[in-house]
């Protein structure tokens, strides 16, 4: 029973799940409160959590593990700052639009009460559809170089960081609170949110149980919500043709599945929820991180859904929420338990061994599997 | 027909397409041409050796070493000893490469042994394999450093005792291997003004009638480096040397053929990684300071993007790819941050630029690879279907 337990959980997520239980238990001794550390713990969960499950569709659909977040997140970060930058433009827009049709609700007062709620679902709304686009771009650049996605994925994240560095500078943003005081142009390289859509989900409804502790409960039924949309997409007809492709794609298409057609649709959602989960994560981080911010995001979302259980070719909501858990747990505990304890910052080396050791981990295992 | 016009074109795209930049950049930056022939020389003489280090895995059909990083922080290592001990010059960087190699052989197995458990997709599993060492290795060097290994020198301490600072000066073997055999190219006019600044005879002068200004070069390095050729070229033809080829060609009829797969793979890795230590340890001699936490990080995406620019593809390289590659890749380096600045008046687009051409053309060359990878499957699946149904 036990043994069968350790065999399916696997060795590594075991060490990592006790190694953190056992950071809880130490905390209190050197001084670090439990309640913050959960506090601090669920704030990450929330704010990476879509981004790791942008990771799903990808996995199930056998495109592999999804290194061309940037991709994603780039588009998200479009919606960002532009959703800063046309913020007045699009709330005159809605009054006029609610004049227009009769809409009596939707006026001056609402809009101005319901401000950064607003701002935050425009930058959603404009993020989505360019990262459908470069989705598909994206996908249909998989499509034609089957079986070497990850790595290919990789460096299609690092050129296009890499190129919007040069957009961030050219682009004609305008709005001063963005751009280079000075100059008057460029995108500064961390740009506040706030005044727009700071916290917006993270201090909707959110519960305070005492000083230290504090739920995102906002933030935390935004997560579930996506959750509960790909887990329902990936049950639809489309999702199961999906899952299909990605466990035989020589099946699949013999049972009249367009195969290239499903991946395209999985790199398409996975590259959205990428825009979606970066725009939560600023949300609660309060900065817009652009130039070579991104650059290094995908390896923390891969680590984490492989931590969760998931391996190169099977992935689901509940290897999500452990992995998610587990990383963010390990990287919020290890700074202020540890630190406390040894009087170094040791968080930086821990987090890069344990998020490539799990990925070189499920890299090295299927091969294993299949002999 | 088309398709074979198609096929050389993509063979050779990426570096016309890099001649075709240099030659609109070169004039924007208004660099002169002994200035630039002097960096040309300084450049191949750093990188070339560590290019060259990724030859053997590509022959053994283990495509792009990402994991090269791991034998350039195994050279670091023997150099922050070294440094610490105070061994300079040539015996210094003898030193350094004597403890490097044993961590750079160790580090090549543990690579060999991984990357077989991974056959398919060696690229991306060296690549965070890279990742992770790094962290291994910024434990030994931030942690370790001081405590466990002694580190005498305090200056190279951080000031809490123990790890090693992030920027160490190589003061003692900077420039030992690259003015070794000192040697100049100059002008008749230059000859006399450069002997006279820099002192002595003891430099090979070779005075060209038609030339201005002068040229260092670093002979000894270039040596060193068309011996390391030699090497190649004679490793080829070892019976290990057509293992290596007959595995790339094939794993399966290799391993029919009687050759040890899996143990030929992880020598032909020991072998880059090694050589890629004592190819850090040259570019680091030739820079003159050790950025501890990051000199590493780019070796392997900026030898990999040379050589790629030089015409090499996942599956084949050449001696030729590499000082080609050098060349090119380089060249644009000198001359596009001030050929930015020059046309829009900002240098960190050009620096921007840069980057994104190391990256983009790492992505195009994976792209055009595998791309090319599955129509020949495809081709080869519709030969065997005899081409009747004409799909």
């Amino acid at each position: 029973m036990i043994s069968k337990f350790i065999q399916n959980a696997g060795w590594p997520r075991i060490i990592i799940a006790l190694f953190l239980l056992g950071l809880f238990i130490a905390a209190p001794f050197v001084g670090v409160r439990v309640d913050t550390s959960l506090a601090n713990t669920l704030v990450r969960f929330g704010m990476n959590g879509v981004m790791v499950l942008a990771m799903i569709p990808m996995v199930q659909a056998g495109c592999g593990l999804n290194f061309g977040l940037p991709l994603g997140i780039i588009a998200g970060l479009l919606g960002a700052t532009l959703s800063i930058e046309w913020n007045v433009e699009i709330l005159a827009r809605l009054v006029e639009f609610g004049g227009k049709y009769n809409l009596s609700w939707l006026n001056e007062a609402f809009v101005t009460n319901w401000r950064e709620p607003l701002g935050f679902a425009s930058a959603i709304i404009i993020a989505v559809p360019i990262a459908a686009v470069l989705g598909w771009f994206y996908g249909k650049l998989l499509n034609r170089v089957k079986g070497d996605e990850m790595m290919i994925a990789t460096y299609v994240g690092f050129s296009s960081v890499s190129f919007m560095c040069i957009a961030w500078l050219l682009l004609p943003y305008k709005h001063p609170t963005m751009v280079w005081g000075y100059a008057g142009k460029g995108l500064r390289t961390t740009i506040s949110v706030e005044g727009y859509w700071l916290h917006v989900l993270s201090d909707a409804l959110a519960i305070d149980v005492n000083e230290h502790l504090r739920i995102p409960t906002g933030m935390l039924i935004f997560f579930a919500v996506m959750a509960i949309l790909v887990w329902i997409f990936m049950r639809s007809k489309t999702g199961t043709a999906m899952t299909a492709v990605g466990s035989n794609p020589e099946f699949a298409r013999a049972s009249g599945v367009n195969v290239d057609k499903m991946r395209t649709i999985s790199v398409m959602l996975s590259t959205v929820l990428g825009a979606i989960g970066i725009i939560v994560y600023e949300q609660s981080f309060g900065f817009i991180q652009l130039y070579m911010g991104p650059f290094y995001m995908a390896l923390p979302a891969v680590a984490s859904i492989l931590l969760g259980g998931a391996s190169v070719n099977k992935a689901s909501i509940l290897n999500v929420i452990v992995g998610t858990f587990l990383f963010q747990g390990i990287l919020t505990m290890t700074p202020s338990v540890i630190n406390s304890y040894l009087q170094t910052d040791m968080s930086e080396v821990i987090r890069l061994i344990v998020s490539n050791g799990m990925i070189l981990y499920a890299l090295t295992r299927k091969v294993r599997a299949g002999r | 027909m088309i398709r074979k016009l198609f096929d050389i074109i993509a063979n050779n795209a990426v570096p016309a397409v890099f001649i075709i930049i240099s030659a609109f950049a070169i004039p924007l930056s208004g660099y002169s041409a002994s200035y630039l022939i002097q960096e040309l020389l300084t450049r191949i003489g750093r990188n070339s050796f560590l290019i060259l280090s990724l030859l053997i895995p590509i022959m053994a059909g283990m495509g792009l070493n990402f994991g090269m990083v791991l034998g350039a922080m195994a050279g670091q290592i023997g150099l922050l000893l070294v440094c610490d001990w105070g061994v300079v010059g040539i015996p210094g960087m003898v030193l350094a490469c004597l403890i490097g190699t044993p961590i750079a052989i160790v580090l090549g197995l543990f690579c060999g042994g991984v990357l077989n458990r991974a056959k398919g997709r060696e690229m991306v599993t060296s690549y965070i394999l890279g990742f992770f060492i790094n962290g291994v290795y910024q434990m030994v060097v931030l942690y370790f450093m001081g405590w466990i290994i002694p580190i005498t020198n305090p200056a190279m301490l951080l000031s809490r005792g123990y790890g090693v600072r992030n920027a160490i000066s190589l003061l003692g073997i900077r420039g030992v291997l690259d003015n070794l055999i000192p040697a100049v190219i100059s002008g008749t006019t230059a000859t006399q003004q450069f002997l006279s600044v820099n002192g002595n005879g003891a430099f090979i002068v070779c005075q060209l009638p038609f030339f201005e200004g002068y040229i260092r070069i670093p002979l000894a390095t270039l040596i060193v480096i068309a011996l390391f050729c030699l090497f190649i070229i004679w490793f080829r033809k070892t019976k290990l040397g057509q293992d290596m080829r007959a595995i790339g060609q094939s794993q399966a009829v290799a391993d029919s053929a009687g050759i040890p797969v899996n143990r030929t793979r992880i020598i032909a890795i020991v072998i880059s990684t090694v050589l890629a230590c004592y190819g850090q340890i040259i570019y680091l001699q030739n820079m003159g300071t050790l950025n501890t936490y990051n000199s590493h990080d780019q070796t392997g995406m900026f030898s990999i993007a040379a050589l790629l620019i030089g015409g090499a593809s996942v599956s084949h390289a050449s001696i030729a790819n590499v000082f080609v590659g050098v060349i090119l890749f380089h060249l644009m380096f000198i001359v596009a941050p001030v050929a930015g600045k020059n046309l829009v008046g900002d240098a960190q687009i050009g620096e921007y630029f840069r980057v994104f051409v190391s990256y983009g053309i790492i992505a195009i060359s994976l792209v055009l690879h595998a791309w090319r990878r599955n129509r020949e499957k495809e081709a080869a699946r519709r030969s065997l279907r005899g081409n009747k149904g004409g799909n």
